[in-house]
């Protein structure tokens, strides 16, 4: 077996071990971390595609996750129409989204291009906070409805949501692994370690770019549906601020910037570690939960600047030099 | 609308803008020297905001004249960042930006920490400066003190950054090094002392704009947020180093915002901002006065 394919039963071990958690482990609390960690697993996992593989570092990010989270809301509580198709849509919304956005943005260059995404999630942010038929500043409630995997509602058990992150981490994680084989993959590599380069040996960056963004904004966006239908209301300032934004590309750059496993690992550290502080120490509001959480963060850029990936990994990587 | 109510808000925003200016200077001044786009400059605000406050609540000095101590307090921290933080991140051997964002951005998150520990998530006001609630009259048209005293500030500062970039020999080792970082080792310049003092400067400029908009805007560990993304849309618009493309810019972000602000919600008064940015960089991709 190449060392590729062993990359797959890696992922059939893990998806494995996620699944038996819930039969052993009953506290509502601790899934709930559980569900957020693989959540952002699957988020930091599609922003990787973007920004990690293709090299755009996009810091809008906010943006296609709250047009998921706003089209499933919508659809679901006006039109009774199920999260699961709810959530299809929102990514089709966002990833056109992405492609008209991306067809001005995409020729700057560096710092200008992650500014440009900031202010355009910004735009997007005070248009839906100001827009009453979304919801404006109130946001959107659902409706409690019994458990169903129809409706994605589940009130009292919250091991489905477990099944739902993770089958959504899956995905994303396919569809990585299948990009880092293709073509695809090698172009988008090409465009971000060397863009005039690989520009002159017939690389179609433009295109390139735009399949990036496209596919990243589609899975940031169902990740989007999937947390509307978790936490089951939201506003503008719960899906859309620029905070999100970060903390989307924040799981992949300290795991590890464009490999397979680097969201995953990011999202195990960061998660946990931002959840317990906050329930354990920001209930006081004295804000020692945010000077450790603050404080981790700083220190694993500044000690592991390749990701934590790199421990466990005997050769450097080639994708991840500059 | 009325000549008097245009030249109004017209003037209102120009105050705004130069202050905007200042706040955005720092950053630029930064990003130029050194390529490191710094995602705690709002936080840098906020601190030399509470610095003022601080201050003035020991000592009971009318803020103005603390101002000489906060901006000497926010040099030292500036420098004391560079060499405890940054200076670190730039060791980087990959993806050097990304570790300096979130360096940068952790440290950011720590600074929120510490002062809601000190200072309790409360929203603060100084009550009473000399300058506080006054206005003056020009030819019909009001402006608050505080602006017009901040206005004054961030022109003098300009003016003495100009001086400090052409005149000194701390301004040469500035404009060297952020030319050539590797040749001036070879004539004795020594690298780290520069950045170190640049990240300094960097943050004084910032906390001249805190100590002035300590007197009339309130104060809590989030205040920072909102103003540096202004700063980061002014100094991108006016082109990443350059440093007086953020003064023209951060003129022109104040006089659009304040005429937005009145062309409809003032909640949505940003967006012409950031359309103007996108329009701008959408045409010359290196923002007004910048060198790509």
């Amino acid at each position: 077996m190449t060392p590729r394919r062993w990359q797959l039963v890696v992922l059939f071990a893990v998806t494995a071990g996620f699944v038996a958690v819930p039969a052993v482990l009953r506290d509502a609390y601790l899934l709930n971390v559980l569900i957020l960690t693989l959540m952002y697993a699957a988020l930091a996992q599609s922003w990787n595609i973007l920004g990690g593989y293709c090299g755009q570092i996009s810091l809008g990010h906010a943006l296609y996750f709250g047009c998921g989270a706003y089209v499933t809301s919508l659809l679901f509580t006006k039109l009774g129409v199920s999260p699961w198709f709810g959530a299809m849509a929102g990514g089709c919304v966002a990833a056109v989204l992405a492609l008209a956005l991306g067809y001005p943005c995409f020729r700057l260059a560096g710092h200008y291009f992650s500014i440009a995404t900031i202010v355009i999630a910004e735009i997007g942010l005070l248009l839906v906070h100001n827009w009453d038929a979304v919801g404006g500043a109130q946001g959107i409630q659902w409706p409690i409805s019994r458990d169903s995997w129809w409706t994605l509602q589940f009130a009292r058990n919250k091991a489905p949501y477990v099944y739902l992150a993770l089958g959504l981490f899956v995905i994303t994680w396919l569809v990585t692994y299948w990009i880092e084989g293709s073509r695809w993959g090698y172009w988008w590599r090409a465009v971000k370690d060397n863009t005039e380069a690989a520009e002159s040996l017939g690389v179609e960056v433009f295109r390139s770019k735009m399949a990036a963004a496209a596919l990243s904004a589609f899975f940031t966006a169902v990740g989007g549906g999937f947390y509307a239908a978790f936490v089951g209301y939201i506003d503008p300032e719960s899906v859309m601020t620029f905070r999100f934004s970060l903390l989307f590309a924040l799981p992949a750059v300290l795991g590890g910037i464009g490999t397979l496993w680097g969201p995953l690992v990011g999202a195990a550290i960061l998660i946990p570690m931002t959840e317990i502080t906050r329930s354990y120490m920001g209930g006081s509001g004295n804000g020692v939960d945010l000077i450790i959480y603050g404080a981790l963060i700083m220190f694993i850029a500044l000690a592991k600047p390749e990701g934590v990936l790199s421990l466990f990994q005997r050769d450097a990587k080639p994708e991840a030099a500059r | 609308m009325t000549a008097q109510a245009f030249f109004q808000v017209l003037a209102s925003g120009l105050l705004m803008g130069l202050l905007y200016a200042l706040i955005a200077v720092g950053l630029s001044l930064i990003f130029g020297l050194m390529d490191v786009v710094n995602f705690a400059h709002g936080e840098f605000l906020m601190v030399a905001m509470y610095a003022t406050f601080g201050l003035w609540a020991i000592v009971g000095v009318d803020p103005v004249l603390l101002m000489p101590l906060v901006i000497a307090f926010m040099f030292v921290f500036g420098a004391a960042v560079y060499l405890g933080v940054v200076r670190f991140a730039m060791r980087a051997k990959t993806n050097s930006g990304m570790v300096q964002i979130f360096a940068t951005f952790g440290l950011a998150i720590l600074i929120q920490g510490v002062s809601q520990l000190l200072f309790s998530p409360d929203y603060r006001s100084i009550p009473a400066s000399w300058l506080g609630g006054r206005t003056v009259s020009i030819g019909g048209v009001f402006l608050p003190l505080p602006q017009v005293y901040g206005g004054l500030i961030s022109v003098l500062a300009f003016a003495g950054l100009y001086l400090l970039m052409s005149r000194t020999d701390f301004g040469k080792a500035l404009e060297a090094t952020r030319e050539d970082q590797g040749a001036v080792a070879l004539v004795g310049i020594d690298r780290n002392k520069v950045f170190a003092l640049g990240w300094g400067l960097g943050a004084a400029l910032v906390g001249l704009a805190g100590s002035v908009l300590a007197i009339f805007y309130y104060i809590h560990p989030q205040v920072g947020g909102p103003f540096a993304l202004v700063a980061y849309v002014v100094v991108a618009l006016g082109g990443f180093g350059s440093v007086f493309g953020a003064l023209a810019a951060g003129l022109i972000v104040g006089v659009v915002e304040s005429f937005a602000a009145i062309a409809m919600p003032p909640a949505m008064k940003s967006i012409p901002v950031y359309l103007l940015y996108l329009g701008v960089v959408f045409i010359r991709p290196s923002g007004l006065f910048g060198r790509l």
